[in-house]
């Protein structure tokens, strides 16, 4: 009998990682339920061993990990994964990702990620011992399902029958890629990051805390985790954009949709949460918004996993999907149980006092947060629904959602402008004059301007409905930016007349007196900014030709001139590109080389996009084929207008939410305790 | 009344032919490309399959081309293609029947729960109690913290 030690263990820690995670869940709640009333030494005690049990899962699951790596770096093809995932010659990085690139490696991924989270938060406990043992315990309950998942459904470390092969069948072209080495883990650390505010959640539910603390612990968790899975998305789209080769970066695909959910309504979360840390008010909607959140992230990863939709991300797929429908139904049922059971808990404190306030406002954001992620769970979901009612499938792509979203984000950006303009409770009309004539009138210049240059969606033919959404957005994103623009000048010149300083330094000052709002504004500004960059989409253009030597292609200012074309090889993949040099007002300015690759282990093709991108436009080009009649090369170019907005966007965000982390000069009580409401004609937010 | 009508469908009529008169012919392709999905199994739209070597795009490609010459309506052109490669191929469910269930659900879920907002509004702010009118309004130094607290963000 032959010993295959790594594998061996690496079975043997994911079980031990079972056992003790069993442990944490039982032993924990049994020292929960018998501290229920008052404090008993022995089931603190009993308590102690569940949370070490914790941690020590951490530790089990991350040898597992080590070992399957360990397994992928000296080519270890006994072990089935292995084998169907990588091959000798492909290179160091891509052999670390391939732990994510298929279905058994990416659950150990999630479990190891909801350790990893679990270790963090079962350390840092005395921050509030007893709701730590309870989140600890409910993260527990998840971490056995997947773990049941990766020791008797999905096996990572499942052993090849037969001789040992010489050399495996190589990753999935399309991952080898530098981004996917960092967007899956990013999406993930977003997806299991989820479980933490929920764990909190339920754990605050279950034990009737008291006041809003919870939140307050949380908050940190929710927004690192929104962030992950915010980088994860783009990351995602990126990675389309630069792999795919077909000029886009969202194609509505349903594991694209699976992703999104979960973020619109922790996007709703953020939001509304602050109604309840200020004002005691949404309880119940915030604990459903948050229960959700973490659903869909369950029902993200059984659309990427089980094959219940057609999907492109076809990277990892089998019959796993009876696991994750019985799961899903299992937590459902403990929320809408403990909800029922505990839900005197959550009555609002407070009561909305004007449809004019920045609590409406919320409002309508959680409400088109959410009208936009049903929207995209119906699209995923509706192919299945045909099928059943009418037989027969359908396709839900890019049309029926440009249709629907597109309406629904305008709608959203109006409100990411207005909603920090509106003060708490109520807004006066004179405030109202105040605060809207400034984005007011750089709405109105910027449509004048717009149109002036050309954008007039009744001259756009069959196009007047992109060029009508752009011209809308462009005109909000000008009104949003004043907005932000002058909440920051009037709360600095307020401190610059406080503190006689300049400025700029007033901002500075102002800022960190309260990082959460202002890097919430440059965060809303980093939406805007990838707005404006969506809607240079509708002046797309692109154009096709074959090119053999010396032959050009003209698109918009520029002009391309194919230079060479040849192929060449290397032990992990025969490449085929042409060289064409760009000209633009006559002049060189760069040279570039889109690719076709054919890489030998999977015997599958892929392409490697040539781009030139400014802040006016991406220059996007492909190496389609060749000719088999002429051997001549046909190239697709692309000419992307404002794509790097989209990007710049996203940094903008990143830097915002990170800015929103840091922790203010001046720190905000948080509520403790039910208060009575308060009476006030008007309260500004200043 | 039926002369107003038939002013009004001419109108329609001379509107639509404008229109249709109006819409370049790559234009058209382009639309009508871009809602259709090549059915090799990529998920592409037909337009911007670019798989080399793609059996099927070329040909679906040219029985647009071929179908757009001989003068048909984008209607029965996308009819002829869901006929020929099953509903699958049309990019979003246009076929009438169930297939508006698709397009009207989210429209209704919105307009519904904007509705639903607005009444939870209206019900909120009518219960709310009323501020004293006896007397100006005392705001007491832990009443102005508290509104202070509440009112940061």
């Amino acid at each position: 009998m032959q010993l295959h030690p790594m594998p061996e263990f690496g079975s043997f820690t994911l079980l031990l990682a079972l056992a003790l995670s069993v442990y944490t869940l039982v032993m924990g709640g049994v020292a929960l339920w018998r501290t229920r009333g008052a404090t008993d030494g022995a089931a603190s005690r009993l308590g102690e061993t569940a949370r070490r049990a914790g941690i020590a899962s951490f530790v089990a699951l991350s040898c597992a990990a080590f070992a399957l790596v360990w397994a992928s770096f000296t080519n270890d093809y006994s072990v089935s994964y292995i084998l169907h995932h990588t091959n000798r010659d492909l290179n160091t990085a891509y052999k670390f990702s391939a732990l994510w690139s298929g279905q058994e490696g990416s659950l150990l991924l999630w479990a190891w990620l909801l350790s990893a989270y679990g270790f963090v938060l079962r350390v840092r406990h005395k921050v509030d011992v007893r709701l730590t043992a309870f989140a600890s315990t409910i993260l527990a309950g998840v971490q056995i399902f997947f773990l049941l998942l990766l020791n008797f459904a999905a096996p990572p470390f499942a052993i090849q029958p037969g001789p040992v092969a010489l050399d495996g069948f190589g990753l999935n072209p399309l991952l080898q890629y530098p981004e996917m080495v960092i967007h899956p883990p990013m999406l993930y650390l977003g997806y299991v990051g989820f479980s933490v505010p929920f764990a909190f959640a339920l754990g605050a539910l279950m034990m009737r805390y008291p006041g809003e603390k919870w939140i307050h612990i949380t908050r940190r968790w929710t927004m690192v985790t929104w962030l992950f899975l915010t980088c994860g998305i783009f990351l995602g789209a990126h990675w389309a954009y630069s792999v795919l080769g077909w000029g886009g970066y969202w194609g509505w695909d349903p594991v694209e949709n699976a992703s999104l959910m979960p973020w619109l309504t922790g996007t709703a979360f953020l939001h509304s949460v602050m109604m309840q840390e200020k004002r005691g008010m949404m309880k119940s909607w915030n604990v459903w918004l948050i229960f959700s959140t973490f659903l869909l992230t369950i029902l993200g990863t059984l659309l990427t996993r089980s094959g219940i939709v057609s999907s492109v991300h076809a990277f990892a797929q089998s019959n796993i999907g009876d696991w994750f429908y019985g799961f899903i139904l299992i937590v459902f049922a403990v929320c809408l149980f403990t909800f029922f059971r505990q839900r005197d808990h959550l009555k609002s404190e407070n009561r909305l006092e004007s449809l004019v306030s920045r609590e409406s406002s919320f409002l309508f954001n959680n409400l088109i947060l959410l009208a936009a992620c049903f929207t995209v769970l119906w699209g995923t979901l509706f192919p299945i629904l045909s099928e059943y009612v009418q037989g027969t499938k359908v396709t839900m792509g890019a049309p029926f959602y440009n249709r629907v979203e597109l309406p629904v984000g305008l709608f959203l950006l109006f409100l990411t402008g207005i909603g920090p303009l509106l003060a708490w409770r109520s807004t006066s009309l004179r405030a109202i004059r105040r605060n809207f004539v400034l984005p007011g009138i750089a709405m109105g210049v910027a449509l004048v301007v717009l149109v002036a240059v050309g954008v007039r969606p009744w001259k756009a033919g069959d196009d007047w409905q992109s060029t009508l959404f752009s011209l809308v957005t462009f005109t909000l994103a000008a009104g949003v930016i004043t907005a932000i623009a002058s909440e920051f000048l009037r709360g600095a010149s307020v401190v610059a007349t406080q503190t006689g300083k300049n400025l700029l330094s007033s901002m500075v000052l102002l800022v960190r007196r309260n990082t959460r709002r202002y890097g919430g504004y440059i965060v809303h500004f980093g939406i805007v900014v990838m707005f404006i960059g969506i809607a240079g989409g509708a002046f797309n253009r692109s154009s096709e030709q074959e090119m053999g030597f010396g032959d050009a292609i003209t698109l918009g200012q520029y002009r391309l001139v194919c230079q060479s074309y040849s192929q060449d090889s290397n032990k992990n993949y025969d490449t085929e590109f042409a060289l064409l040099d760009v000209y633009k007002g006559g002049k060189k300015i760069t040279q570039l080389a889109p690719e076709r690759r054919f890489y030998q282990a999977s015997q599958t093709p892929s392409t490697m996009v040539a781009l030139h991108s400014t802040l006016e436009s991406d220059l996007y080009v492909i190496y389609e084929g060749k000719n088999p009649d002429t051997d001549k090369p046909i190239i697709k170019v692309f000419l992307n207008p404002l794509m790097n907005w989209i990007w710049i966007g996203v940094l903008i965000v990143v830097a915002g939410t990170g800015l929103a982390l840091v922790p203010s000069l001046t720190r905000a009580p948080v509520r403790i305790a039910v208060a009575e409401p308060v009476l006030v004609a008007e309260v500004h937010h200043a | 009344m039926p002369s107003a009508r038939r002013w009004l469908l001419a109108c329609l009529v001379c509107v639509l032919a404008v229109v249709m008169l109006g819409a370049e012919p790559s234009a058209r392709f382009n639309k009508v490309g871009h809602e259709m999905i090549c059915t090799c199994g990529c998920g592409q739209v037909l337009l911007e399959c670019n798989h080399v070597g793609c059996p099927v795009s070329p040909v679906m490609i040219s029985e647009l081309h071929t179908l757009m010459d001989g003068g048909g309506s984008d209607t029965s052109i996308l009819n002829w293609f869901a006929a020929k490669y099953g509903a699958t191929v049309l990019a979003a469910p246009i076929r009438g029947g169930f297939d508006n269930v698709a397009w009207i659900a989210p429209i209704a879920t919105f307009l519904l729960a904007t509705v639903g907002v607005g009444f939870l509004i209206r019900m909120w702010t009518r219960r709310r109690v009323p501020a004293s009118a006896s007397g100006p309004l005392v705001v007491e130094d832990s009443l102005r913290d508290r509104i202070r607290r509440e009112t940061e963000y």
